[in-house]
């Protein structure tokens, strides 16, 4: 995919309508390179992924757009607002759910709330109003007067994002946010996305490293080791391989690759002990491998292109074990 | 900005009586120091050079300010518990000041402080029979706020940049004690003070917040006139510099990231 495409703004929306852009932005953690030259743009009323594994440089990002650091190098802007020179503003049209709860939990969630609300400006019974409202909206009212320490996870997380919601924010901002959650009440978090942008035309822009998530976003920013290395929707995304992604496991999985790739005219790849192959007919491809190398072949599966696919396929490294070489200090875990 | 200050004021308040155990040490050290030291020293005490007053009510301006200084500095551990606890990054997002944040934290820590001080002076009163008049308690309560809005100031600084609770209680050890006791609180300056011991209490900011408690104890009564020690005026200049030097390095150092908002 070339530098052109992953630039391209998104189709349905002109220039003078989006929510996010950034270009050129580089971020560096003393001698680490957390993002190296990030271009893109997210249209008004996308559910826009960030994915990435642990150190891509995701939440670097996701820090910068937030307003919590101010980038180094290039421009960051939301709605049409620099980040660095215009902070206030871009604050007050963005709703940030941070990856650690941000929730007080000495106070109740109404509470929470409230301090939410005056920190941005609102007061009086149209915020106790819209206190009651985000919170149905979420399904937490009648939890409204309980102490948050005493609430689940998940029902943090709802809080969480009421609170995020409450000023009405014209883009979400969500760093990592199904962290802690159970599948169904990930579910629930997409689809209530989904809503949001349905109905107010609210933006979210997640970052994720579960590929379920990513599957449900409008468009994908895949990044790794700081850098942008693809940019489409999910189902683009997967048609860039075509067919089927077959696996075998082989002793000598090097030497093996190289007699499958003299023998059948492929081009193989080895990852992690595993041998990978994207072909267009993968079923027939199977029969090829297995007749060619009777008695060698411990496994051999065959099956659909994942977004993980996507990700081998772009940087030749599984997505789980890239977080380990990843770009920010070990530290700082996400 | 009013509303953003009250909210975070509020929340600091609420906070703190949530956490009872709090509440008991704030004010319970104080009084069994007070109770102790006074009935211990009172007999090798020399009234004379502290206008004629038992060691017992000497010592009441020095307990005051040592709640004062206590709670007003532990309060500001509250700021690395928001850090640790995430609360403090959506504070950092919001569309509020810095100047906001830090008053928010400087006012809270200063109620706190002073609703534990009027308490233990209330106590004084009724236990030591001091006397009482609007103006004295008025004058009272004012340098009780200022006392302590720039002692939340200077906990402001420290714990900022402190990564963990435990670091915190470290360093106000270090602090905290020498402060307190070298600030004329515990014992008078007098003549026979050995120098540099005089020279570190007359360094020390605090001296002039325990002796501007002691002239508004004893306001209008010349009862500290020839006592050793800084002036009225001295006391309220000094006391007012550092609480605003205090507050405008809170905004400076609250502007700066920690690297525990990048982790």
């Amino acid at each position: 995919m070339s530098a052109e495409t992953l630039s391209a703004p998104p189709s349905t929306t002109t220039a003078a309508g989006l929510a996010a852009e950034v270009d050129g932005l580089s971020f560096r953690y003393k001698e680490r390179a957390a993002l190296d030259g990030v271009r893109f743009s997210v249209g008004k009323g996308e559910i826009f992924g960030l994915l990435g594994p642990n150190g891509s440089g995701k939440t670097t990002l996701f820090r910068i757009l937030s307003t919590l650091i101010p980038p180094q190098q290039g421009t960051a802007r939301i709605f049409g607002k620099d980040v660095k020179a215009e902070t206030e503003a871009v604050r007050r049209e963005i709703g940030v759910v941070f990856q650690a709860p941000s929730l007080d939990k000495k106070l109740t969630a109404a509470e929470n709330l409230r301090h939410q609300g005056h920190l941005y400006g609102l007061g009086g019974a149209e915020l106790s109003k819209r206190i009651g409202e985000m919170l149905s909206r979420v399904g937490m009212r009648d939890r409204a007067n309980d102490l948050t320490e005493k609430m689940s996870g998940g029902q943090r997380r709802r809080v969480e994002l009421a609170k995020g919601l409450l000023h009405r924010p014209k883009l979400m901002l969500l760093d990592e946010p199904s962290t802690g959650l159970d599948p169904g009440a990930r579910r629930d978090l997409m689809t209530y996305l989904k809503e949001l942008s349905e109905r107010d035309g609210v933006t979210s822009l997640l970052t994720t490293h579960l590929m379920e998530e990513a599957e449900q976003c409008s468009r994908l920013a895949v990044m790794r080791e700081g850098k942008l290395v693809a940019l489409d929707t999910p189902e683009a995304l997967k048609a860039t391989i075509g067919g089927h992604v077959v696996t075998i496991k082989m002793k000598d999985p090097q030497g093996a690759a190289v007699r499958l790739g003299a023998r059948l005219q492929i081009k193989p790849q080895v990852v992690d002990e595993t041998i990978r192959v994207e072909h267009p007919d993968g079923h027939r491809f199977v029969a090829q491998v297995v007749e060619a190398f009777p008695g060698e072949i411990d496994s051999i599966s065959v099956s659909k292109p994942t977004l993980e696919d996507v990700f081998v396929h772009l940087t030749g490294h599984r997505f789980w074990e890239a977080k380990d070489e990843g770009a920010e200090p070990a530290k700082k875990k996400h | 900005m009013v509303l953003a200050v009250y909210t975070l004021t509020h929340r600091e308040l609420v906070r703190f009586f949530r956490q009872r155990n709090r509440v008991i040490g704030a004010l319970g050290q104080p009084i069994i120091f007070w109770l102790l030291f006074g009935a211990g020293l009172r007999g090798s005490f020399n009234r004379d050079l502290a206008g004629g007053t038992s060691y017992m009510e000497f010592f009441v301006p020095g307990v005051v300010a040592m709640i004062l200084l206590f709670t007003a500095i532990f309060s500001t551990i509250s700021i690395i518990e928001d850090r640790r606890e995430g609360f403090l990054q959506s504070v950092l997002v919001a569309p509020v000041s810095r100047a906001s944040l830090v008053l928010g934290k400087l006012i809270g820590g200063m109620c706190l402080a002073v609703i534990q001080g009027v308490i233990f002076m209330l106590l004084a009163v009724v236990a030591q029979g001091l006397e009482m008049d609007p103006l004295k308690a008025a004058s009272l309560f004012g340098a009780m706020c200022l006392i302590s809005f720039s002692l939340t100031g200077l906990g402001f600084l420290i714990a900022w940049r402190c990564e963990s609770t435990q670091g915190f209680h470290a360093i106000m050890s270090v602090f905290l004690f020498p402060m307190w006791l070298l600030s004329g609180a515990f014992f008078p300056v007098t003549a026979e003070t050995p120098t540099w011991l005089a020279w570190v209490v007359t360094l020390n900011p605090m001296t002039y917040g325990v002796a501007l408690l002691r002239h508004a104890l004893y306001l209008g009564s010349g009862r500290l006139d020839g006592v050793n020690g800084p002036s009225a005026g001295l006391a309220l200049g000094i006391s007012a510099a550092f609480a605003l030097a205090m507050f405008v390095c809170a905004q400076a150092v609250s502007a700066r990231r920690v690297q525990g908002d990048l982790q």
